[in-house]
């Protein structure tokens, strides 16, 4: 066992892997060595026709699918996809065993993929994050090796790396053409931005293209191009796109949400970073949207412009882009049809790739330029560190997203979450899981108020001083929720079994999660 | 020049004994007072468990500088009888009695909270009452319940009883309350105790509830329940003085102490004479703009 | 000693709220059954609770079934108090000093 710089002891090895402990946000450089590829060359004459397939099966066959093999998936449909298990049904059928899954996330529509652990199908996974069903199995140790959990800038520099290869990507696109260029943004299921599956399609080595909308040639416009593109499947529908932001882009009326929303927005205002030109990523989910529209206000009535607004877009980020008062927005992914629509329509609403967005090693990701971001948490611990993937019960459940990407990054980062939910405090002397670490965190608001980390950012609380919020250190706020819920007893886990390993954004481990005993 | 912090009672906010969890987080919304209810929003047949939960809370929870408020039921029922029982015990702020409709109504509650004090061994007078008015007894013994306990904190009219007892329903520019929340208002000014408005029950309409809330401002009263968080925000921001009224009430004060200092018996500011009412509104916008902790350059809000 | 002559309930099942049932239980003694949103972390304490009040009110015979959804401590004691009372039958309860 290693101890690493957040005090998390991590095991030397893992997979037949050696681990690299975490030693610091930027502490670590990437390999000297070239980009992975384990794309082959590939011929294709005009005799050969186009690149369809009658059906998935057909497609899974033409691709060379085998044994052991690693397939992944987009998640930009989120709670709406309906393209992972159609897929996995097709691969079960063929009697294809022991595949990794490594999509870039896995949302609570994916419980049914327990069944496709159970019966070998799949023996590996590697994702953002685990919820749901699928959370409490691994937790519960249903997998061999561990599962590693990588953010979505993390993932880019694996594949570059060479620690994740990607043998057949199963893309979900909403239109594409017979040769294999797509977009997301036209047709009858659209998701927006493929942010995602751009990067899935650059570098697996063979592309299998699912739509519902077979469009002429040449599809426009392109997000995802021919010649990274192998077969194109048609099927009945891959995703319903008004799920994508389902119980999270919403517009919440709850007054405690709403009021850690406005106190959130107090920090921005006298942040002293909410000046003509600034940038945002506000994120989606009740309390993002709700400080997005409360900014908004404040950006109309002191006449303040965003150069940018990064990340995942919603409605409420692209209605200020219509208003002129975010210039630009860089959109990895769309959470509903309107930032998707507007994707399509302007040029100014700029589809990125999620490496370009987050990628630690790719040459200055657009986080790099980012003044402030909102992230939220499951828990935090006095030391401000965070975990956003395991319940205060220990079981998976959470995704690390963009998150300690974007607060490692950004010059103010916020973290946005309730003192309790419920019985359970969200501040606590230990977190189950560190994801983030503390000194990416510039402050934490609460429905009580906001503790700042002055070692990161020592200005911070000078300035609050003038907002008429409420500040408190990390050690008050955790006392004044345990006063209320009680202190919650420790996780009794399996510390013999390892149920996944947390990368953070440079590879390095920054915990792992051990699996739960029965309650 | 503030000489004892008041107390604000600008919003009372509701918050029902059947439902346990919005209790322990009332506090977040920065109401003055915290009303618990063990009354109207607590259905026959769930009276016994609220009282445990209120009970409990009470003695439980750390609600800080929030004042705490338990209706209970009303005083000449065996409900009422055990409600004082158990919530005395736990020792709130101030016991509101509904349907006040005459002076006895306080002093039978007096009696029965003044022996319970004396058996628990609290000092004699430590709850105190606040009555709620809610039909035309009520109100034509407004003066005389203003005057019937050391203990009465203020007074307040509850209207949906009160409108129905006089065949009427509420409207937008509330005439139907006039004359009610008129009497009251010089009931508790005549003795010097608190005057608090009825709640605003359409909790959608955010214009309509400013009016209201202007109207009773300027009506007099001191403060106005309410029965949601997001009607908190618009209430404070209604009583609170604003930059002009504080700034201007600091200005008379300077003229003041120039003249004294001039031993001028005459005291003008901007050529007006000021007289002594202006001093008072004054010192009064003072202390509420102290109260509600705006004065020392900090932030303007609430 | 307090008997339990009946069966009844207080509470919900609504978020932080608990449910508690508590029926007769002749010559089995005390049993509690617990179940709970956050056993993990607060079950004994949610045990000890329920146990702190059974034994206030002397109860040495009753199945108790609790069904939480999250309720903080001192909603636990209200509502097995309140189930208790109603249980036993109980009017007059001596209400103790905050």
């Amino acid at each position: 066992m290693l101890t690493n710089a957040v005090n998390r002891n991590i095991p030397e090895k893992i997979n037949n892997k050696k681990l690299i402990p975490y030693q610091g946000e930027f502490a670590l450089s990437p390999a000297d060595a070239p980009v992975a590829s384990y794309r082959k060359l590939k011929k294709r004459t005009p005799d050969m026709g186009n690149k369809i397939q009658r059906d998935l099966t057909a497609a899974i066959r033409s691709v060379g699918l085998k044994d052991g093999m690693t397939i992944s998936f987009h998640h930009g449909f989120r709670d709406g996809d309906l393209t992972v298990l159609p897929v996995l049904e097709a691969i079960r059928a063929l009697g294809i065993k022991n595949l990794t899954l490594a999509p870039s996330s896995l949302t609570d529509v994916h419980d049914p993929v327990v069944e496709f652990i159970k019966d070998g199908t799949i023996t590996h996974l590697e994702s953002s994050g685990l919820r749901g069903k699928l959370g409490k199995a691994v937790s519960e140790g249903i997998l061999e090796n561990p599962v590693v959990l990588r953010t979505h800038g993390d993932r880019v520099r694996a594949i570059q790396a060479g620690e994740l290869n990607i043998d057949v990507a199963f893309l979900a696109v909403a239109s594409a053409d017979e040769y294999g260029n797509a977009t997301g943004c036209t047709g009858k299921n659209i998701c927006g931005a493929l942010g995602y599956a751009m990067v899935d399609a650059k570098y697996a080595a063979n592309v299998v293209l699912i739509t519902d909308n077979l469009v002429s040639y040449p599809c426009s416009p392109i997000s995802i191009d021919q010649s990274d593109v192998d077969c194109v499947v048609v099927v009945d529908q891959i995703g319903d796109s008004a799920l994508i932001g389902k119980g999270a882009a919403r517009t919440t009326r709850d007054p405690k949400q709403l009021l850690i929303a406005e106190n959130t927005t107090k920090v921005i205002e006298y942040s002293g970073l909410f000046v003509e030109g600034f940038s945002v990523q506000t994120g989606v989910g009740a309390v993002p949207i709700a400080v997005t529209n409360f900014l908004g206000e404040r950006m109309r009535t002191q006449n303040i412009h965003a150069a940018f607004a990064l990340g995942g877009i919603g409605a409420a980020i692209t209605r200020l882009h219509q208003e002129g008062y975010i210039q630009k927005i860089l959109a990895v992914q769309s959470f509903d049809t309107e930032a998707s629509a507007a994707l399509c329509n302007d040029v100014t609403h700029i589809e990125t790739e999620t490496g370009t967005y987050a990628n630690i090693f790719g040459n200055g990701c657009c986080i790099n330029k980012l003044d402030i971001c909102i992230l939220s948490a499951l828990e935090m611990d006095t030391h401000f560190n965070c975990n956003i993937l395991t319940g205060s019960n220990g079981e998976l459940r959470g995704a690390l997203g963009g998150g300690p990407d974007c607060a490692g990054a950004a010059r103010l980062s916020i973290m946005a979450m309730p003192l309790i939910r419920g019985r359970i405090p969200s501040i606590v002397d230990e977190v189950n899981t560190i994801c983030t670490p503390g000194t990416s965190v510039d402050c934490v608001v609460t429905e009580y108020g906001v503790a700042v980390n002055t070692a990161r950012n020592p200005d911070l609380t000078e300035r609050l001083r003038k907002s008429g919020l409420k500040l408190f250190t990390m050690q008050q706020l955790k006392e004044m929720a345990e006063r209320l819920t009680g202190k919650p007893e420790p996780i009794q886990y399996n510390r013999d079994k390892i149920v996944a390993v947390v990368e953070y954004r440079d590879g390095s481990i920054i915990d792992v999660v051990y699996q739960v005993l029965p309650e | 020049m503030v000489a004892e912090k008041i107390k604000l009672r600008r919003t009372m906010m509701y918050v029902s004994g059947s439902s346990p969890a919005n209790i322990a987080q009332a506090t977040i919304y920065g109401a003055d007072s915290l009303m618990f209810d063990l009354e109207d929003s607590v259905s026959v047949n769930e009276k016994d468990a609220a009282r445990f939960v209120i009970y409990h809370a009470l003695k439980t929870i750390d609600f800080g500088d929030t004042e705490t408020v338990v209706r209970i039921n009303a005083i000449n029922t065996e409900t009422g009888h055990q409600d004082l029982e158990a919530i005395v015990r736990a020792k709130p702020d101030v016991i509101r009695l509904p349907k006040t409709s005459c002076a006895q109504d306080v002093w039978d509650a007096e009696a029965m909270i003044a022996k319970i004090e004396r058996n628990i061994g609290f000092k004699e007078g430590t709850i105190k009452l606040m009555a709620a008015l809610e039909d035309p007894s009520g109100i034509l013994n407004a003066r005389e319940i203003a005057k019937s306990s050391k203990r009465l904190i203020g007074m307040a009219i509850g209207a949906e009883d009160f409108v129905t007892s006089m065949k009427t329903t509420r409207s937008p520019l509330g005439v139907e309350l006039a004359t009610a929340r008129g009497l009251l208002l010089m009931a508790c000014r005549e003795v010097g105790i608190y005057a608090l408005d009825t709640v605003y029950s359409d909790i959608n309409n955010d214009e309509g509830f400013l009016e209201e809330v202007k109207l009773i401002k300027q009506l007099g009263f001191d403060g106005k329940s309410c029965i949601h968080p997001r009607q908190i925000k618009p209430i404070h921001q209604v009583f609170t003085p604003t930059i002009k009224e504080i700034d201007y009430a600091i200005r008379t004060f300077g003229a003041i102490q120039e003249a004294e200092e001039k031993h001028s018996g005459v005291i003008a500011l901007n050529g007006k004479m000021i007289d002594l009412p202006m001093v008072e509104r004054a010192r009064r916008v003072i202390r509420l703009a102290d109260a509600a902790g705006i004065l020392d350059g900090g932030a303007y809000g609430c | 000693m307090c008997q339990i002559t009946k069966k009844s309930y207080a509470g919900s099942l609504e978020s932080s709220d608990v449910l508690v049932q508590i029926s007769p239980n002749p010559g089995k003694g005390l049993e509690i059954d617990l179940k709970s949103t956050v056993k993990r972390q607060f079950g004994n304490a949610i045990l000890a609770t329920v146990n702190d009040v059974l034994r206030e009110f002397d109860i040495t015979e009753a199945f108790v079934s609790i069904d939480d959804k999250g309720a903080l401590d001192c909603t636990i004691r209200a509502r097995v108090s309140a189930a208790v009372c109603r249980a036993a039958a109980l009017t007059d309860y001596h209400w103790k000093v905050g």
